[in-house]
């Protein structure tokens, strides 16, 4: 039994209906297993999100800045060389890479910052892996002028310290966290622990679609726009469905913006690509769903990666954005229900697709975004094996290419 | 509420509240983080606040993501699970506590290590072990009602305590008090546990605004470190939980002087020049 298997706190709406009751949610997991401070907090954001969802100015004023701030739509792009080289197709990538700051972590931060907006918050918090969450905060943060704080890890603030200098020309403080693995876990503890001090000034402008209801629901509904388009895009250029929609899956974000439009229609499959790190039986990976099991972490009931006493056990992978030891709640109820079926991808495979992908396409990916390339160039052929297939290009390498250079020995070796 | 029909709460808590206000004062709750300094340090620790004149104590069981804790408990906790000290282990030295002392032990954790060790389980191993009581700082009231009600050992005899914080609202904070037993545990002001320079001005109206919702003891936590504090609390509260200072002090001057620090914070509490 897991907590949560007897409750649906709030309840489902009927198909079709506004939320009457928010769902809490999603199957067993999601919920809101956070200290009590911040449960006046959540119930305020959850009536002001359902208020928004029924206000047709929001939803206007978030689509003009999507297109002119942001760069939406973005292009889907037919990747030939890529099916060349995998063997199958064909294949397609909804470039998310081309959007503003180089990633989709900007379709939530724009839509929580008009949220915080509405609520009268003027200061903003957030945790980073990567940094891209951390940029797309403080791009959202200088846009709307309110002052913005990014917890980060120290590990991470080494190997992504590009974009803490691109945090800082936007004008935002980026706090160093030194405690327990230094990374994306640890900072989310950090921007917890101060939202509990300053929650009565300050939004919470959670990265993922993970943490305490509404957070889980309020992300993905933001990122749906990727699917939402895609399929759209798709459709127009080949009158068809997807055979499958790929991404990757840290916290899940991107995956569950561009499974979202396709989660009614069982024939698309949806495939998550988790980091295997240096291996699943390595002890040293980030495939929660794929190696994990249920357990509470920053709010919500999903798999996480734990010991035998209960203890979050440390993540890795070369990729700083997937290096968390738990993921989003509605990704633990489509693994269980087999809704969405979840793969990992190591390290080596992830920094061998990177290269790959940049030589075919002349497009550097993420290292996240790398694990779901590597997917489609290896176990894709056999598993997949038909298109046309949709991958998430969640986002550009850029900060990613002095880490890479430095794990290659690049340096040394002129 | 959470209560099964019939359910006996502990009563020793309760008790141990009415003794105190009884006499006009109010309980000292200090909070011992298990395995904190050492497996036998957090044992003699218990044993040093049982004799400072502890009327309930706080046994933390350590867990590796502490998100509504402070620097200081979260040092403590890392170090008490890099000594190997697990939820089991926390269990067998609350036992032996036990064995020696009858004050009153509430655990004091997060959900998960709960949860792993299994929700029924663990409620009959801490009822077993001596727990008259169970806070989980990330279970709000309400956000699991079946989870809290797994969480009451089937022999009865355990409490269920519940946070309020000053963010929670009128009308939620006569649900969390109509739920709870024991004690309710106020929040001093919002934040992370540790030690702080000042209270906060609207505490003592705050908490007399929970006394018109419920008969329960009400002890107030969260940044009291100095026997001013403690004494300033003890006027407003029924109880004074004192957690970061006290491991400061244990880990700058050791557990004997911890529990001159205690003595002296009931002294403070109790009127007494120090």
């Amino acid at each position: 039994m897991t907590p949560g298997e007897e409750t649906q706190a709030g309840g489902r709406g009927a198909p079709g209906t506004v939320d009457a009751e928010p769902a809490r949610r999603f199957g067993a997991f999601g919920g809101r297993y956070v200290p009590e401070t911040l449960i006046r907090a959540l119930d305020e954001l959850e009536a002001e999100y359902a208020m928004a969802r029924r206000d047709p100015g929001f939803a206007a004023e978030l689509s003009a800045l999507l297109r002119d701030f942001v760069g939406r739509p973005t292009p889907l792009w037919r990747a030939e060389r890529l099916e060349e080289a995998a063997g199958w197709g064909p294949i397609y990538l909804k470039r998310e890479d081309l959007s503003h700051t180089g990633a989709h972590k900007i379709n939530n931060t724009i839509g929580q910052a008009l949220l915080a907006r509405r609520m009268g918050k003027r200061r903003i918090i957030a945790e980073t892996g990567a940094g891209q969450h951390g940029v797309a905060t403080a791009t959202a943060c200088a846009l709307f002028d309110m002052e913005c704080v990014v917890y980060m890890g120290a590990e991470d603030v080494e190997r992504q310290a590009l974009n803490v200098f691109r945090m800082e020309l936007l004008g935002a403080e980026v706090r160093s966290v030194d405690a327990g693995t230094r990374t994306l876990k640890d900072a989310t503890n950090e921007a917890i622990r101060d939202w509990v001090t300053s929650v009565e000034t300050t939004h919470y402008i959670i990265g993922s679609v993970v943490g305490p209801a509404p957070f889980p629901r309020i992300v993905r509904d933001f990122q749906a726009v990727i699917g939402r388009e895609a399929r759209a895009q798709l459709d127009a250029l080949e009158g068809t469905l997807p055979a499958a929609v790929i991404a990757c899956v840290g916290g899940g974000s991107n995956a569950m913006g561009i499974f979202h439009a396709f989660v009614g229609d069982e024939e698309v499959r949806l495939i998550g690509v988790e980091a295997a790190g240096e291996g699943l039986g390595s002890g040293l990976h980030s495939a929660s769903l794929t190696a994990g099991r249920p357990g509470v972490l920053h709010g919500s009931l999903s798999y996480l990666l734990q010991d035998a006493d209960g203890q979050v056990a440390p993540a890795h992978s070369v990729s700083a954005g997937l290096d968390y030891p738990g993921v989003g709640p509605e990704h633990s109820f489509f693994r269980d229900t087999g809704r969405a079926e979840y793969v990992a991808v190591g390290d080596g495979d992830a920094l061998a697709a990177f290269h790959r992908l940049a030589e075919l396409e002349g497009i550097i990916p993420a290292l996240e975004t790398a694990h779901a390339v590597a997917y489609i160039l290896g176990e894709g052929r056999t598993s997949v094996g038909r298109g046309p297939a949709v991958l998430c290009l969640s986002g550009r390498g850029d900060k990613d290419v002095s880490h890479v250079a430095r794990l290659e020995g690049w340096g040394s070796a002129r | 509420m959470i209560r099964p029909d019939g359910y006996r709460p502990s009563g020793r808590i309760a008790e141990a509240f009415r003794a105190r206000r009884a006499r006009g004062e109010a309980a000292l709750v200090p909070y011992v983080c298990a395995g904190f300094p050492s497996r036998e340090g957090s044992l003699a620790l218990l044993e040093e606040a049982a004799r400072a004149g502890a009327d309930v104590i706080e046994l933390g069981i350590p867990f590796s993501d502490p998100l509504a804790d402070g620097p200081t408990i979260q040092r403590a906790s890392f170090e008490a699970l890099e000594g190997g000290m697990t939820v089991r282990g926390a269990l067998g030295v609350l036992a032996e506590f036990r064995a020696r002392s009858p004050v009153p032990v509430v655990l004091f954790t997060y959900l998960n290590p709960v949860h792993r060790f299994g929700v029924e389980t663990f409620a009959d191993a801490a009822r077993e072990a001596g727990a008259d009581g169970l806070l989980l700082t990330d279970l709000p009231a309400g956000a699991d009602p079946a989870l809290e009600a797994r969480l009451l050992p089937a022999a009865g005899g355990m409490d269920l305590i519940r946070l309020l914080a000053p963010t929670t609202t009128p009308e939620r904070a006569a649900e969390v008090a109509d739920g709870g037993t024991g004690f309710l545990y106020y929040i001093s002001r919002t934040g992370v546990t540790g030690a702080r320079e000042e209270l906060r001005s609207g505490l003592e109206r705050e908490v007399g605004a929970l006394r018109e919702l419920t008969d329960l003891p009400i002890a107030v936590g969260f940044g009291i470190s100095t026997r001013g504090q403690a004494a300033t609390v003890a006027r407003i509260a029924d109880g004074v939980v004192v957690g970061s200072a006290l491991i400061d002090v244990s880990r700058r001057d050791g557990v004997e002087e911890a529990g001159r620090f205690l003595a002296s914070l009931r002294g403070a509490m109790d009127g007494v020049a120090g």
